[in-house]
């Protein structure tokens, strides 16, 4: 019951912290969430991690959020998946609340957006960080090579001349699940005839 | 009932889109803007809003036209409505896969995935990388202009956690990165 307790609250804090600095969407949250839950507190494996941002991406909703529910999950139940959404969401609900008070001034003020484009630069250092951590954890085989490189043509193609191509990765994320369990038992075929 | 409206809406906004982020503005679109709540070109300047605050556009957007319809209580409804699918869908799937955790289809199917969810983070950077360096941020069908400021901030920062990982074998703290680049915007745009 105590470890419970602490655990919840160590959810929230990290998830306050994760929510207070996740610019440039869900896949640059990935990182941090990386570094902060896998790498330096160990409460989720790096496999089940992978499954987690799979079924944040093919289900409905922005991925940090989907991330937090399943993290929060796994750590300490369904209480564990409230705390850990509430304090991803409540840094940008109060910084949003408070900026709508006062949109004009804002969105008028050129050391916020002096200050946004050098934050640019650091979410595009932080998402091809991201890239490299996550391909170094995983075997690299011919399937590894061929298949990174075909989707990465397809949706750069795609996003080059489609205006909407969210259903794109979708289709995508379906095809290598397919791949994967067809794999599976073509192995498992191959060790019972042995 | 502007509250339950507000709800309602968000709450199928959030049930349908699918990827987050910016996959929502279409139905912004038409159920947003379509009420009056927003008009389009406070929608695509609240984008770039989004962009310099953290947290996802979904939030950002529900709290923004919660609380210009209803105030505090308007932005607590919108939010709640657009975050409440997400987390329902995911407790269901969480506790269903939670059963199926040890077999090996499962498992074999996320290995299959694994490099697909790279190439998708990975085409990412790369059109925000094409974007932010040679179009100014905006979409390809704008002028190209090579922005010299930027890349060079953007190398320098990579540089420099590149080199630090190498030195220390530890990752440079993220927050911390994050708020240098802020600083070095400051100075050099």
């Amino acid at each position: 019951m105590k470890k419970r307790i602490i655990d919840c609250l160590t959810l929230i804090l990290v998830f306050l912290k994760i929510g207070a600095f996740s610019f440039g969407g869900g896949y640059a949250m990935i990182g941090i969430i990386q570094n902060e839950i896998v790498e330096k507190r160990k409460w989720i494996r790096q496999n089940d991690f992978f499954e987690i941002v799979v079924i944040a991406e093919s289900t409905p909703g922005p991925i940090s959020v989907n991330v937090a529910t399943y993290v929060g999950y796994k750590v300490a139940g369904i209480i564990g998946s409230i705390f850990a959404t509430l304090g991803l969401v409540l840094p940008s609900f109060l910084i949003i609340y408070i900026i709508s008070l006062f949109y004009n001034e804002f969105i008028s003020n050129e050391y916020v957006m002096k200050a946004f484009s050098g934050i640019k630069c650091g979410v595009m250092v932080l998402l091809l960080s991201t890239v490299f951590k996550l391909s170094s954890k995983i075997e690299k085989n011919a399937y590894f090579y061929i298949v990174f490189c075909l989707a990465l043509i397809i949706m750069i193609l795609f996003s080059i001349f489609l205006a909407d191509f969210s259903w794109i990765s979708l289709i995508l994320i379906f095809i290598g699940l397919t791949f994967g369990v067809i794999n599976t038992a073509l192995a498992s075929k191959k060790v019972k005839k042995v | 009932m502007i509250f339950l409206e507000l709800f309602g809406v968000f709450f199928l906004i959030g049930l349908f889109t699918f990827g987050g982020g910016y996959a929502m503005i279409p139905l912004i679109e038409s159920q947003v803007v379509s009420r009056g709540w927003i008009n389009i070109e406070t929608l695509y300047d609240f984008i770039a809003v989004s962009e310099v605050t953290p947290g996802p556009f979904a939030i950002n957007i529900a709290t923004f036209i919660g609380s210009s319809q209803g105030g505090i209580l308007g932005s607590l409804c919108a939010t709640l409505g657009v975050v409440l699918p997400s987390f329902i869908v995911i407790l269901l799937l969480a506790t269903i896969l939670n059963r199926f955790s040890k077999s090996k289809y499962l498992s074999g199917a996320i290995d299959g995935v694994k490099p697909i969810i790279i190439a998708l983070i990975a085409s990412t950077v790369i059109m925000l990388m094409i974007k932010t360096f040679f179009f100014g941020g905006n979409s390809l069908t704008s002028p190209f202009v090579i922005d010299r400021t930027t890349i060079a901030l953007f190398l320098i920062i990579f540089g420099f956690t590149i080199i630090y990982k190498k030195i220390t074998k530890k990752d440079f703290n993220t927050i911390l990165m994050l708020l240098i680049s802020a600083i070095f915007g400051l100075i050099v745009f």
